[in-house]
């Protein structure tokens, strides 16, 4: 019966560590996507190239990924302005019978950058071995005679802890400074924005580079904690999809609150079903949202601000 | 000249084998004549009815995987796979259809894309249908290529003639509509959701027949290689996407040119592993100049060149 609850009550821990870290992955994404209007189909191929700068920092000058937090998403800032400017800009101008080259055009960048890491770093896996990838605190050392052992990983929290921390920042930096209102009125109407004297086209490179610089962020924190490989990309690409969808498009605590509840979901599945399924549970979700909440769990938010 | 192109074409490609050319370039010439063939089935859907699918790998895997269960489970020659495959391919069209269908634009790019990454995973959880990641070996009927050859060959035509059939017909112009505008399209008066799932249906089928033939031809599948995302979804929007989209002969041209740079490409130094940068950056170049493709393009070509040499 205990060990029943304490398969559960680990399960959901590790689960809400790894839905913090989704939702900075989830918040990047929707920020594009509210704000251009395109789906970021190469927004996990952008975090394995930070994951990579943040291994050779580790690997040659033995920097730490934490440390790389400040080295790493400014680097990938410049690389989304670049994509920005002179990929996805051209082609949001071009008349073409098909609406949806943008996507498959994030698809093709998405390939070319999976495939360049493969190329230059070989696609074995690579890790950081920090030295507190193992510390962890358990709940026996705090409560003596508890009636449950829990854990929780030292690498894990931090991250944790820094993901709220960026996430915070982020909230700050789009409620109060000029720039982040800028970027809202942009995502609510462009052409709005553009009467009220935004400069509309420059949110746009910012959104492109800031909501990049997050999964950057995402991918430093998740260094110390994961393994990489050049195919790793497609994988959160997915993620950070079903998390906006499941968030609401364009939604930042949609984005949230979709990151942990998918976190969550996927940790059980992994528990109760088996590990080879996890990736399937997070579409089932994915179907599901489609099918059943369209607008997200932003809808619900709304909904019930409304009703107040 | 464009009417008797086709009709030259086929000819020419009638006569191809009995010129006696190597086995390679046969296989390069069948998987070519596959992969127009997987084009244009997906260039109904997404060309005509404006419905981009990133999940065509599923209906290719389920075809193929139902001529591979049809002989490790009932001993059965692999060829009836082909005949299952219809109705199993039909049927999870339809049942995806109720769902996707709903969505637009970007989220059915999505759910599609997620749908076939589930069939890949599904085939790989289910070891005791599909013996997992083992994938399935079969026998093949002919070690010859010639037979392999007319018969894709004869498949490829008759789906250039659907294709061409349905296009020019009253379906053909509702796709146009649905895929110009929905809402108008249904304001008219034509059942967008009916149109769409034919759409969904004709081009799954044919594209799993595509994929029993790629059962029957290369004799080993397994799920990492027939429900791929960037070897088959992908692949087969490049194709459609290069050659040009809502042609007749977009997919035909987009294919040769697919084969023969993957064929190219993996012969290059240190390249060759990852020679798909090679095919992004050919997707970058192709949406931001040639938006419609080499055959929807071509105008635009010619005058670049004409262009070129006056001055």
């Amino acid at each position: 019966m205990w060990s029943q609850i304490e398969v559960f009550m680990q399960t959901f821990i590790s689960g809400v560590l790894l839905g913090g870290l989704y939702a900075l992955i989830g918040i990047g994404m929707t920020l594009i996507l509210g704000v251009m209007k395109i789906i970021n189909l190469t927004h996990g191929q952008v975090m394995m190239v930070a994951m990579y700068v943040a291994f050779w920092l580790f690997d040659l000058y033995h920097i730490d990924p934490y440390v790389s937090l400040f080295i790493a998403p400014p680097l990938i800032f410049l690389l989304g302005v670049g994509m920005q400017k002179t990929l996805i800009n051209p082609v949001l101008r071009v008349e073409s019978i098909l609406p949806h080259n943008q996507v498959i055009l994030t698809v093709g960048i998405g390939m070319v950058l999976q495939n360049l890491a493969t190329i230059f770093f070989t696609s074995n896996y690579r890790s950081t071995p920090v030295d507190y990838a193992t510390d962890a605190w358990y709940l026996s050392d705090y409560w003596e005679n508890a009636p449950l052992e829990l854990s929780l990983s030292f690498p894990w929290t931090v991250s944790f802890l820094l993901s709220v921390a960026i996430t915070v920042a982020l909230w700050f930096f789009l409620a109060r400074t000029d720039t982040g209102k800028s970027i809202r009125a942009t995502a609510q109407d462009g052409d709005a924005a553009r009467i009220m004297g935004v400069n509309v086209s420059a949110m746009r490179v910012i959104t492109f580079g800031l909501g990049s610089a997050l999964v950057a962020a995402a991918g430093c924190l998740f260094m110390p904690i994961y393994y990489l490989f050049p195919a790793l990309g497609s994988q959160f690409t997915l993620i950070a999809f079903v998390i906006t969808i499941l968030g609401g498009l364009g939604s930042t605590m949609g984005a949230i609150m979709g990151g942990l509840i998918l976190g969550v979901f996927e940790s059980m599945t992994a528990t109760y079903i088996g590990m080879g399924w996890a990736p399937v549970g997070r579409f089932v979700v994915f179907i599901a949202t489609l099918v059943f909440l369209p607008g997200g769990v932003a809808s619900l938010l709304k909904r019930r601000a409304v009703s107040k | 000249m464009k009417k008797v192109f086709p009709l030259v074409l086929l000819a020419a490609l009638a006569v191809f084998p009995l010129i006696g050319m190597s086995s390679y370039v046969m296989h390069l010439v069948i998987l070519a004549i596959m992969w127009s063939m997987a084009g244009m089935a997906w260039n109904l859907l997404g060309g005509y009815c404006g419905q981009v699918s990133f999940g065509h790998a599923a209906f290719f895997g389920v075809g193929a995987y139902s001529a591979g269960i049809m002989q490790i489970h009932f001993q059965a020659s692999p060829w009836w796979g082909m005949l299952l495959g219809i109705p199993a391919v039909a049927i999870m069209a339809l049942c995806m259809g109720l769902v996707v269908l709903r969505l637009r634009g970007p989220y059915f790019v999505l759910a599609t894309l997620a749908i076939g990454e589930v069939m890949r995973i599904t085939a790989e959880n289910m070891v005791g249908v599909t013996q997992g990641t083992l994938g399935i070996m079969i026998q093949r009927t002919w070690v010859d290529k010639q037979e392999y050859y007319y018969i894709i060959l004869s498949m490829a035509v008759a789906t250039f003639l659907i294709v061409k059939l349905l296009a020019e017909s009253r379906w053909g112009y509702y796709f146009v509509a649905i895929r110009e505008d929905q809402d108008a399209a249904e304001s008219l008066g034509i059942n967008t959701t009916l149109y769409k799932t034919i759409a969904l249906t004709v081009s799954a089928v044919i594209t799993g027949l595509a994929g029993s033939f790629y059962m029957n031809y290369m004799g080993y599948i397994d799920p990492q290689v027939v429900f791929s995302l960037g070897e088959i979804s992908i692949l087969m929007i490049m194709v459609v996407m290069v050659g040009g989209v809502a042609t007749y002969l977009g997919p035909i041209v987009g294919a040769a040119i697919m084969v023969l740079m993957a064929e190219v490409f993996r012969t290059l130094p240190y390249v060759g592993t990852a020679y798909q940068t090679l095919f992004g950056i050919l997707l970058i170049v192709i949406i931001i100049f040639l938006p419609n493709g080499l055959v929807g393009d071509w105008p635009k070509i010619k005058r670049m060149f004409a262009k070129g040499g006056q001055s």
